[in-house]
């Protein structure tokens, strides 16, 4: 599959393209949290075909996430990988993101990394001993998403993506 | 919604002539703006790390909504200006942000009362921006209210903290309130005006439960909505703007 054979083909063909290509845009990462892709987070909105031009649409998880210019880069780099040289990215803010939108696998592969998912406050657990007993050290911790947690069982800090 | 953002210049002065769409999207990104540069100004000297991030996110919260406005202000404009062009090619006079917001930072306590002063309105605001007409600007201040959600509960925290802590943090945050009270009629001039009661509320709640008083000495000023300042704006957009001031259209 490359862009030269875009142009031309038929409306069946255009969307199994476009499946194809959501399925090389997902694997871009999250550049804070690695083991995210944009998939997981919900970010990744839409990936269509305009022309010869391929247009993916991505939403950002807060206003003044820094992220985003670095993914929209990521996602020109990687469709420039497969052949695609015309890439569009484009962000829409409405509906705006929530932590909804983490799929569960997105779950899973936070809990793994050490951080807890996002979750209703009382149901935070320990990602190290499972505790369900955390303690809140900061609203804020090493990024916007996140907040700054302690175990009171196993005394692990522990980073919570807060519900959002 | 369909009074004009401002009447605020001061008596004798002209108003800006300015189109008021325009006006009001600017007044609302410069808001965020500049208090996006004041919180920025305490990164790596915040009381403690915990506290630096916090206001460094909050710094990066409010200027991402600054930019995403100042866009939207461009287009609306139709001058072919970005949001670059916005921020850093206009003067003070041309700048429409509360006389609040541009206020020092002071201690940690004007700092976290001009805090909590702007997000208690903000929460107010955002959801009347939320259900207006420009479909934009509605995203924006959906996205914006869950944000503003966040930092009020920091600042409220904060505000019961210092109000119910020592005799000094006490003292602190009451000399902040005596500080800051004069700046906060401006906020509900023109559309605003709606948002008063409920902010009135979330400020009786919060100032009870940390045993603050409202000043009873009323002087107002305003103005900052009709692009008359006080002397720390022209400042804070020296250091602000001085980069593309000195190599125009300078990029990294």
């Amino acid at each position: 599959m490359d862009a030269a054979h875009l142009s031309g083909v038929g409306m069946v063909t255009l969307v199994s393209k476009a499946t194809d290509l959501w399925d090389i845009v997902a694997r871009v990462v999250d550049p804070e949290i690695p083991v995210l892709t944009i998939d997981d987070l919900g970010v990744l909105r839409d990936v269509t075909i305009d022309g010869g031009t391929v247009v993916v649409t991505i939403t950002p998880t807060y206003s003044g996430c820094p992220a985003m210019r670095q993914i929209e880069d990521d996602i020109v780099t990687i469709l420039g990988r497969s052949g695609f040289s015309n890439t569009r990215v484009e962000t829409v803010l409405s509906p705006a993101w929530t932590t909804d939108w983490i799929s569960e696998e997105g779950h899973r592969k936070l809990a793994n990394f050490g951080i807890a998912p996002p979750t209703l406050p009382e149901a935070i657990l320990c990602p190290v001993c499972q505790g369900n007993e955390p303690k809140l050290i900061a609203q804020f911790g090493s990024t916007a998403c996140k907040a700054l947690m302690v175990c009171a069982s196993c005394g692990e800090p522990f980073d919570y993506f807060k519900q959002h | 919604m369909s009074e004009s953002i401002i009447s605020n210049a001061p008596q004798g002065m002209p108003a800006p002539e300015i189109d008021p769409e325009f006006h009001r999207l600017l007044a609302h990104a410069d808001d965020n703006l500049v208090l996006s540069h004041r919180l920025g100004e305490w990164i790596s000297k915040a009381p403690e790390l915990e506290i630096d991030i916090a206001l460094g996110n909050f710094a990066l919260d409010h200027l991402g909504v600054a930019r995403l406005i100042l866009q939207r202000a461009g287009v609306v404009e139709g001058r072919g200006r970005d949001e670059d062009a916005l921020a850093m090619g206009r003067t003070d006079r041309d700048f429409f942000n509360l006389l609040l917001v541009e206020q020092p930072n002071g201690d940690f306590a004007h700092t976290i009362v001009r805090q909590f002063f702007f997000d208690c309105y903000q929460l107010q605001l955002w959801p009347d921006l939320a259900g207006g007409k420009d479909q934009i600007l509605a995203g924006i201040a959906a996205k914006a209210y869950k944000e503003a959600e966040y930092h009020h509960r920091f600042s409220m925290g904060w505000m019961l903290r210092m109000g119910g802590g020592t005799d000094e943090s006490h003292l602190r945050a009451q000399d902040a309130v005596d500080a800051l009270w004069r700046f906060t009629d401006e906020i509900f001039e023109g559309e605003a005006a709606g948002c008063r009661a409920g902010w009135d509320a979330m400020i009786s709640e919060t100032f009870e439960a940390a045993g603050l008083t409202i000043p009873e000495d009323p002087y107002q000023r305003g103005g900052g909505r009709a692009g008359y300042h006080t002397e720390h704006l022209g400042y804070l957009l020296g250091e602000l703007q001085w980069m593309q001031r000195t190599y125009p259209g300078l990029e990294w």
